[in-house]
């Protein structure tokens, strides 16, 4: 009899598992699908617009290797994953040599940086959004994408560090005293078997340097004004809000385009940075 | 008697060589460190003769931030002035290095040793001075980049650097701190300020315990033993965060669309639910963004949990399970404590992003819909309300000032989380 109820709330309890879970898979599905859908549409608005097309068209993903004036899709495109990538690795070779010196070696002024990087870590890089609009527009930086990476760069590197050293200190000393005997360089060491044990973080900081600028919209407005400079955030902002909804299936292939190839990276990687944040993140 | 001699001479050379050194490389080549006396006299020189245009225009133009029109621009002369001050800084670090160097070696002399010569103390600073080298590429590049500008948009807060105050027409002056003032006495900015900041905290408050109330359910339901499919659920329940965010953002502004937008024409009439003006009234767009931030937020916290789950020691759950145990007690005394506890960084992370979550705001509705009698959009955080002050109406000063307020108020809850998180402890 017990055995017997005992099943019954099993089969309770999974049954009310499953419908919850697909239930929330309709809804993290169904945004998705409706841009895939609206990608497809044949015309500009979406009004007439159906989850699945009745006459798909391929029409939209053309329409966005044709430039305007205003309209540069695949320069957006090329500007955002150039800027991502130069921050992303600008910001693993900064972030990891600070974080190595901090993490080995004690020096003059090591408790002093370390605080300062801890308080600019709580500054949010917003702070600083009106001098470099500021700035950027008397210094004729405008439209500079080499600023725009250094600015990026600049703003990983507290927080990084902070996680990346406490990475570093989770690795044991002796690993480093025992090749230190074996004759091996400080920066060999540091590349060689710290680097390696730290791949986990290195992943966290490359995703953070790499999605941080692809999102930004922020301070890349502030700094992009030439409609052929702008990243990918901006260009589709002023596609969608510029014409009042009348490009929104344009937007929607172009949303595409971008998407897939980020979450399939994404869910590619996710294993490595899952661990740094897991092992890194958690332990604070 | 000797031995008083050899004290009294041990000083000798470190305090000479020192005091010479008040002329940086004097006190090296007294040490008869050569090159280095002369490579640091060089850089002396150097350095006052790049600089001393820069420091004699620079600190004038700090103190004044001009005197005429349309010659002097006070922006121009107040970033200049900053830029002066840290070289300055920079020197003073220099200075005081090279004093120390200098004594340094002279106590090697005093103590009858011979002083490194410039190979030597070459090979010695790349040994000696690795984490310096280490350091200083990051660290000069936050100091341009990031400690700089900071610097520059805090001390516009005490300017009144606005529409009216811009060159070339119009100087700016310090102003102390009247516009802090002004924010809390002139009734227009304070009532804006205040529904401003009521709304960030609510906002902040609501949307990350939102994220991590789901993160924690899902993960929790997800990890249940007998559940099949394990793999299929995890890639579905990450998607919102691997699809970049201001595509979802974008997206979801078009499926809210108060007219055409697939919520209002599909979902709501489906049930037989009226439309809802979601983008033009501020409380429903105020419901949406929590709705949406709930989506793209709980991911994230459903990642991490799941890690933390696997974590937890089996035999915790043994025990419970002998001294008969239900699920939801299970859940309530071994779990949760053991996530909260593990996860305390992550989660306040949760809070202090979403109180600075620019994008969410202004790309769905541009902080929007306007509000009568307000200079804010009726969802505005206060990051959005300081981007468009900066952008659309040239209020520069007073953005300036809010971003100090925001900076305090987020500095204040930081501080206090971190001292009790070990991290800050442990150095």
């Amino acid at each position: 009899m017990k055995e017997h109820s005992m099943h019954r709330n099993k089969v309770i309890r999974l049954g009310i598992t499953y419908f919850i879970l697909i239930l929330m898979t309709l809804i993290v599905l169904y945004p998705l699908a409706w841009t895939v859908g609206a990608s497809f549409n044949p015309g500009n608005s979406l009004v007439s617009t159906t989850l699945i097309p009745k006459n798909p068209t391929f029409a939209h993903y053309i329409a966005l290797t044709q430039t305007t004036a205003t309209f540069h899709y695949f320069s957006w495109f090329w500007n955002s994953i150039k800027i991502s990538i130069a921050t992303m690795v600008l910001s693993v070779i900064f972030v990891s040599m600070t974080a190595y010196a901090f993490s080995r070696f004690h020096f003059v002024g090591r408790k002093n940086g370390l605080t300062m990087f801890l308080l600019l870590q709580m500054i949010p890089q917003f702070s600083a959004l009106i001098a470099i609009f500021v700035l950027a527009q008397m210094l004729g930086l405008v439209n500079s994408h080499l600023l725009l990476i250094l600015i990026y760069t600049g703003g990983q590197i507290p927080m990084s560090t902070y996680l990346m050293k406490g990475y570093f200190d989770s690795i044991p000393q002796d690993l480093d005293e025992s090749a230190r005997i074996d004759g091996a360089s400080n920066t060999r060491i540091f590349l060689q078997i710290l680097m390696p044990l730290a791949r986990p973080m290195v992943a966290v900081v490359a995703m953070n340097g790499f999605t941080g600028p692809l999102g930004d919209f922020a301070i890349s407005s502030v700094i992009l004004r030439d409609p052929k400079a702008y990243t990918l955030p901006i260009g589709l902002y002023n596609l969608i809000t510029e014409k009042m909804g009348a490009s929104y299936t344009t937007f929607a292939a172009g949303a595409i385009l971008i998407s897939v190839p980020v979450a399939i990276v994404f869910l590619m990687l996710q294993r490595n940075f899952v661990t740094g944040l897991t092992e890194g993140g958690t332990k604070g | 008697m000797e031995q008083k001699v050899s004290i009294k001479g041990q000083r000798k050379h470190a305090k000479t060589a020192a005091l010479l050194s008040i002329i940086p490389g004097v006190g090296q080549l007294y040490n008869r460190q050569v090159i280095k006396g002369l490579f640091f006299l060089i850089v002396t020189v150097l350095y006052f003769y790049g600089f001393s245009g820069l420091f004699n225009m620079g600190f004038w133009g700090l103190i004044t931030l001009g005197t005429e029109v349309p010659r002097d621009n006070s922006v121009f002369l107040l970033a200049e002035g900053l830029i002066a001050v840290l070289v300055l800084a920079i020197g003073i670090l220099f200075y005081y290095l090279n004093i120390r160097d200098a004594y340094k070696n002279g106590e090697q002399r005093d103590m009858g040793l011979t002083v490194p010569s410039f190979k030597a103390s070459f090979s010695n600073m790349i040994h000696r001075d690795y984490p310096y080298l280490m350091v200083s590429p990051g660290v000069f590049l936050l100091i341009f980049s990031v400690i700089f500008p900071i610097l520059f948009s805090f001390a516009l807060a005490f300017t009144n650097y606005n529409l009216y105050h811009m060159a070339p027409a119009h100087l700016a002056d310090w102003v102390g701190f009247k516009t802090f003032a002004d924010i809390f006495t002139v009734d227009i900015w304070r009532s804006t300020f205040f529904s401003v900041l009521g709304w960030t905290v609510i906002w902040t408050l609501v949307a990350s315990t939102l994220s991590i109330v789901l993160g924690i359910f899902f993960a929790v339901l997800v990890h249940q033993k007998d559940l099949r499919f394990k793999k299929f659920w995890r890639i579905i329940l990450v998607l919102p965060w691997a699809v970049p965010g201001f595509v979802t953002i974008l997206v979801f502004a078009a499926m809210f669309n108060d007219s055409f937008g697939a919520i209002n024409t599909s979902i709501l009439s489906f049930f037989g639910i009226k439309a809802i003006p979601w983008l033009t009234e501020a409380n429903w767009t105020k419901i949406a963004l929590l709705t949406i931030q709930g989506w793209l937020g709980f991911p994230y916290i459903f990642v991490v949990t799941t890690g933390v789950l696997q974590s937890i020691p089996e035999d915790l759950y043994e025990a419970a399970l002998m001294d008969g145990a239900s699920a939801w007690q299970k859940f309530r005394s071994i779990t949760l404590p053991f996530i909260l506890m593990q996860m305390t960084p992550i989660i306040i992370t949760q809070y202090t992003f979403n109180f600075n979550n620019f994008n969410i705001i202004y790309l769905f509705n541009g902080g929007g819909p306007a509000m009568p009698n307000s200079t804010a959009g009726g969802t505005d955080i206060l990051v959005s309300w300081i981007y468009k002050l900066t952008l659309k109406s040239n209020q520069y000063a007073l953005a300036a000032a809010l971003t100090i307020l925001l900076s305090v108020f987020v500095i204040a809850i930081a501080l206090w989380q971190f001292r009790r998180s070990h991290s800050f402890k442990e150095d």
